[in-house]
Formats: C-alpha cells, structure tokens, sequence
C-alpha cells in the first residue's frame, strides 16, 4: 500500500458538493422521517377535506382553500428533521474527524441544508399531486406557480436553518428532533385552516401577525387569482428575516460548538 | 529539520477549576511509535485535541512537524490524521462511500477516490463488507473502517485515540499487526490507551501520566526497572499465591527468603519468581501520585 505523504486540500467546491450529496443519501436511507413528511400531511388532508370540510365548508369548495396550509405544514414539519441530522453530525464523534481536516467543516451543515429543500419540495410536489386527486383545481398562470413555488422553497430554507440552528443548540438527536412539533403545531393558529376572521379576538392578534398567515395567503392568493400583494412582501419578509437570524445563529453556533475551547 | 515529530513544552490546560493538563513536557521521535498511558480522566484526550487542533492550550507551546498547532493550524492539520475515542464513521452510509466521502474531502480526484477506497477496503479485511451500511458493523470491523479513513491519504503523523477500547481480543490483535505494519512504513504514532500490554506490544517510547503529569517516560524496559527488581512468590500445590516477597534474584537471597519464611508458611509446595508486569509499573507510578497530591 503506498504510505507516501501527500498534501492535497479539496476546494470549497468540492466540499460543498460532496457534503450535499452526503445529506442527499442521509435522507433517502432516513425512510421513515421521508414517510412520515410525505403521509403525515397527505392524511391532514384527506382528514381536512372528507371530514372536517363539509362541516367549515358546505359547498364543497374547502379543498381549494386548505391546500395552501397543508403545504406549509408538510413543508415546516419536513425541514424540522434537520435539527436531528445536525445533532446527530454533533455529537456521533464524526464532526471531530472533519474539524481535525484542513476543510471549512461548516460545509457539513449547508449539505443538510440543501438536503432538506430537496427532500421537501419532493414532498410538496407529492402532496400537490394527492390535493389534484381529492379535487384541487387551480387557474394559476405559469409565473404564478412560479411564484408560489419561489415563495414555499424561501419559507422551507429559512425553517431548514432555523432547525439547523436548533439542532447545534439542542443537547441530544432526540431532543432537537422533538422541537419540530412547533411547526405542526403554528399552522393551526394561522387562516391555514380557517379565515383569521373566525378567531376569538385575542387569538386573531396572534395569527394575523406570525409568518405562517401572511406565507400562506400569499400562496393561496398566487393559486387561486385573488392575490393581496401585502402578502406577498409580508411573507418575503418574514422568511427573509427568519433565514438571516438563523444563518448568522446558526454560523454563531457552529463557532461555538466546533470553536477550539 | 528536527528529528522530533512532536515537541511539547509546559503544556496547561484547564475546564474552568479542574486542572486537565498541568505542564507536560514531550518530545517525540520521527517515526516512531509513541503511547501515552493512563487511566480515564488523565488529561490523554485533551492533550490529542489539543496536538490536533481541535483545543487550545492555556499555556505552553506544541509544534507538531515544527508548526505550531496554535498559530498554524492549516500546516499542522496538513500533516495530521486523526482518529478519535468514539469511532467517527458515517453509519447511513456504506464502507465504501465513507472512504471514497473522505477522498473527496482530502483532496482527490473521483477516479483515485475510488481506487484508494478499494485499496484500503482490501487491506482493511473489509472488501465483503464494502457496500453494508457502517451501521450493520461489528465493533472490531467499525474500529478497522475508522483507521482506513485516517489513512485515506497519507499524513505523516497519526493520532490514535484509545484505538482498542471495546474491542474483543482477536480484533484488537488484529488492529495492532496493522498499527505495527504502518509504523514500519514510517508514520510517526502518538496513540493513547489504558491497557498497559498494547503499550509493552506497540510502542518504541511510552510515558504514563496520572492527573495531568507525566510520571514516567521511557521504553517498556526501562519503565519495568524503575520499580523494585522481581517478587519470589510462595504457592501452595494449587499454583495458588500464598505470600510473595521482594528479591534482587541472588541465589543468597533465595535462599535466605525460603530458610526464613517457608517453615511459617503452611502448605508451601512450589514457588515462583516473577519479573514486574507492566501492570505492576503503572499502578507503583499512578499510586506514587496519588500519595503527593493527597498529601
């Protein structure tokens, strides 16, 4: 075997690509999580549309404006198993082996990353196609797919490295893995599922003003032709100051947690 | 150029009140094999972290292949391999994918990424494992896998963390033929361990340190003559040890152990000498220690 040394050091390029890859193959084999984020809210939505839908909805049309929630819900509780891959990278001993190579190891995290914004947007892609089956029409034009697509890929990016974030913070997989409940748990007091309007005062306070409301109507509005462009720069801001906050907690984190004590 | 690998001088480090390193001095030879020895929580981890770059020291300084690891980290970290206490393997993936992942990442080409991974899957003894997810391994092949991918390229110093804890006897002999077959091709190897024969069987230098110091340093040899000569123990017939006195191996000496004490001892039929142990070294040195620092 040749032992001879040799000093070599990959670019960034490289690493990026190869820890993206990584992440790829980590959440192909993760055939569980990869269920769960598909048929936890393909279920939501045969329960939103054959059960409860008749009841919020008489005329049939609820499918039409529960897509929308049920996407986002898919899509934050699909980025919320970052946290867990991240913690898993943190405390398994692998990250020791990466730090002690001369490469930017931070890389590990942005491989998870894009990960996520694949593995959800496949999702989203077999939800949106389950919501056609169970009677979802849409008379959108291409840009405006376009755009409700650009917007749900910011909002699964900026949720992505908030979890990411939450997985270098949380002291244990299991831990970090159990903060993802947030996220199936805020569409509910958002319109995802129904009109702000019909909330008790107080709670109409809440909804309105959290980035789930503003998200979804600017998708729902993108889909169905009545677009509130308000909720278009609402929902670009919130998940554009959700992505930053999170980066910089995230690369603070990173610091921390690898930095040379 | 200096003909140490590794030199380490006055080196402190501390977790907030607890003293973890308190002033190591080190040099160790180019291409020779080098064990640190000593019981849990004797500062071994931190002091490879800290030689990998991975922990800063308080105080002191250590050059490893004449950089210092605390200013020129990218040089040190260029002729280091690491390989920690927890064996630091991506379990999704394949054996396979591992090795070609860390070619990648030092540096190779897709085409010799590949071909490295084959080889070292070969040497390794784990080319019918290649395409097994790491998570189905046992822990002698994960601890095989583990040295493989510090080894993908060829770094000229090789950091061994604890390599055989946990390993059952078969695979950590088999981990040890490889550690010798490697230092033999040149590689310098600093490796830590509590087992005082994986020391005696691999190492040319070994120093035993106990809360932080180093309190002996030479080879197995010399280590062995530091405490008192041989022990002539007395056993009845079961071969059981009745009683065992200091002896500097005269035949007057025996003799006079044997006429004084062989009438008080009952069932006294055989008797044996014995040489120091390893095992009798380390615990005479690490009890030495305790004594001062109690006192």
């Amino acid at each position: 075997m040749n032992l001879s040394t040799v000093n070599k050091t990959a670019s960034a390029r490289v690493t990026s690509s190869v820890f993206i890859g990584r992440g790829l193959r980590h959440s192909l084999r993760n055939a569980e999580a990869l269920i769960m984020a598909i048929a936890l809210p393909i279920m939501l939505m045969l329960m939103f549309t054959y059960i409860f839908g008749g009841a919020i909805d008489p005329s049939g049309n609820y499918v039409n404006y529960v897509v929308p929630g049920i996407i986002l819900l898919c899509a934050g509780f699909g980025s919320s198993s970052t946290a867990a891959d991240v913690a898993d990278d943190m405390t398994n001993g692998i990250i020791e082996r990466f730090q002690s190579m001369p490469i930017k190891s931070i890389h590990v995290i942005t491989g998870h990353v894009v990960a996520s914004l694949a593995r959800n947007l496949l999702a989203t892609g077999i939800v949106f196609g389950v919501a056609f089956l169970v009677g979802f029409r849409s008379d959108a034009n291409f840009l405006e797919w376009l755009g409700a697509i650009g917007i749900i890929s910011l909002f699964i990016l900026a949720f992505t490295w908030l979890f990411a974030a939450i997985g270098l913070f949380a002291s244990s997989p299991a831990a970090a893995g159990s903060y993802g409940f947030v996220l199936l748990f805020l569409p509910y007091i958002s319109s995802a599922f129904v009109p702000t309007e019909t909330m008790p005062t107080w709670i109409q306070g809440v909804a309105e003003n959290q980035p789930m409301t503003p998200v979804i109507e600017a998708i729902r509005g993108l889909l169905n032709g009545q677009l509130d462009s308000n909720y278009v720069w609402w929902a670009l801001g919130w998940c554009l100051v959700i992505l930053a906050v999170s980066y910089l907690w995230c690369k603070w984190m990173f610091q921390r947690k690898t930095g040379r004590r | 150029m200096t003909s140490f690998a590794i030199e380490i001088s006055d080196l402190q480090k501390s977790f907030g009140e607890q003293i973890v390193l308190d002033g190591i001095n080190l040099n160790i030879q180019t291409g020779s094999v080098f064990a640190l020895l000593g019981p849990n929580g004797a500062g071994k981890t931190t002091l490879i972290n800290i030689l990998s770059t991975l922990v800063k020291p308080d105080k002191g300084i250590a050059r490893i292949a004449g950089n210092n690891v605390e200013t020129d980290v990218e040089a040190v970290k260029q002729s280091i391999s690491l390989t920690g206490q927890s064996a630091a393997v991506d379990e999704v993936l394949t054996a396979d994918e591992n090795l070609r992942m860390m070619g990648r990442l030092s540096g190779l080409s897709v085409a010799a990424s590949r071909k490295r991974a084959t080889e070292l899957l070969n040497y390794f003894d784990l080319t019918n494992a290649a395409h097994k997810r790491v998570k189905t391994f046992s822990g002698g092949m994960r601890r095989r896998l583990d040295l493989a991918l510090s080894l993908v390229v060829s770094r000229s110093i090789l950091f061994l963390d604890e390599p055989t804890t946990g390993l059952d006897t078969r695979s950590r002999q088999a981990l040890w033929d490889i550690i010798l077959k490697l230092a033999a091709s040149g590689v310098t190897i600093f490796l830590t361990t509590q087992y005082l024969e994986e020391a005696d069987q691999l190492a040319d230098d070994i120093a035993v340190i106990a809360d932080g110091r180093v309190v002996a340093q030479g080879t197995a040899e010399e280590l062995k003559a530091q405490i008192s000569g041989e022990m002539i123990e007395l056993r009845d017939e079961n071969d059981r040890i009745i009683q065992s006195f200091p002896t500097d191996g005269t035949v007057q000496d025996l003799r006079r152990i044997l006429d004084e004490h062989v009438e008080n001892v009952t069932n006294c039929t055989h008797v044996s000498i014995r040489r120091p142990s390893m095992d009798d070294v380390f615990l005479e040195l690490t009890k030495k220690k305790q004594e001062v620092s109690s006192k």
